[in-house]
């Protein structure tokens, strides 16, 4: 895809959506301000330090890892975190080893827990990412500097229905005198989709 | 219904409205690992019916069974599909 091409593309979903909004305000179903309001508020809350703040605790309390891992929306509910989103979603937390690491993606569109994780990087929308991730992993991870040994089992989620996906990267190797507000500072957003360790 | 572990392939279908069933995934063999309940179902909601939900797994496919010689070794694919998309293997 060429970088006009992607430029035509984001111009002309643009204007649909602004056709749209302008439609359904003729019509007395929206008001812009509305709209506004509930943008805003989604986004208010929206970051990676929420999804940090969960994996940091679980790399400092092994019951709660176990929980995050079982039930992701009750462990997020247990540290106050709001997953809210326009509809409901189940989160699912999978968790990196030493022999296994887990990459998300979404082929179909751009499925992401934005309540964790902030609104998306713009490459993890780009058809480059969606349609490479799942049939040439490892050379993705590579491209963003993650290199995994041969021994190393990848396995990709296609985000493709109301699940949304969150890594559980391994704890850094040195940390074990670190409390849970610097372990969280340690988390990258990258870490959290799968396409850095940490 | 499936139960986890059992071996399901996709089907074969390309449907002119909506799905959730990527072309890369259709005509698969996989496995169920999770049971997600019921979702709502994205193919008959884009077709107007709002409320429309069905029975939802998540399966995971070997990369080798996606992408034959030119898999990468030690990959899978896991993917949230709904149960009209799977038959019993």
């Amino acid at each position: 895809m060429s970088h006009s091409h992607t430029h035509e593309t984001s111009a002309g979903a643009s204007n649909r959506v602004k056709t749209l909004v302008a439609e359904l305000e003729g019509a007395g179903l929206l008001t812009e301000s509305a709209l506004d309001a509930t943008i805003e508020s989604f986004l208010t809350h929206a970051s990676p330090a929420n999804a940090a703040r969960a994996i940091a605790r679980a790399w400092a309390d092994p019951a709660f890892r176990t929980r995050l891992l079982a039930d992701g929306n009750a462990a997020l509910a247990e540290l106050g975190i709001d997953l809210a989103h326009w509809a409901p979603v189940k989160l699912r937390v999978v968790a990196n080893e030493p022999q296994r690491h887990n990459l998300i993606v979404c082929t179909l569109c751009s499925c992401y827990p934005i309540a964790l994780l902030g609104p998306s990087p713009s490459w993890y929308k780009s058809a480059a990412y969606r349609s490479r991730a799942v049939r040439d992993p490892r050379g993705v991870l590579a491209e963003f500097g993650t290199v995994l040994g041969d021994d190393v089992e990848i396995v990709v989620w296609d985000s493709t229905a109301e699940v949304r996906y969150l890594v559980l990267p391994q704890r850094p190797a040195g940390t074990e005198t670190l409390d849970e507000a610097a372990l969280a500072a340690l988390v990258t957003r990258n870490g959290m989709i799968g396409t850095a360790t940490v | 219904m499936f139960a986890i572990g059992e071996r399901v392939r996709t089907k074969l279908m390309n449907p002119p409205g909506h799905t959730r069933l990527p072309s890369y995934l259709r005509g698969r063999s996989g496995r169920i690992v999770w049971a997600l309940g019921t979702l709502p179902f994205s193919d008959r909601r884009a077709a107007g019916d709002a409320t429309a939900a069905q029975l939802a797994y998540t399966v995971c496919f070997d990369a080798a069974d996606l992408w034959g010689a030119d898999a990468e070794p030690r990959s899978q694919v896991c993917a949230d599909l709904f149960e009209s998309y799977l038959e019993a293997e």
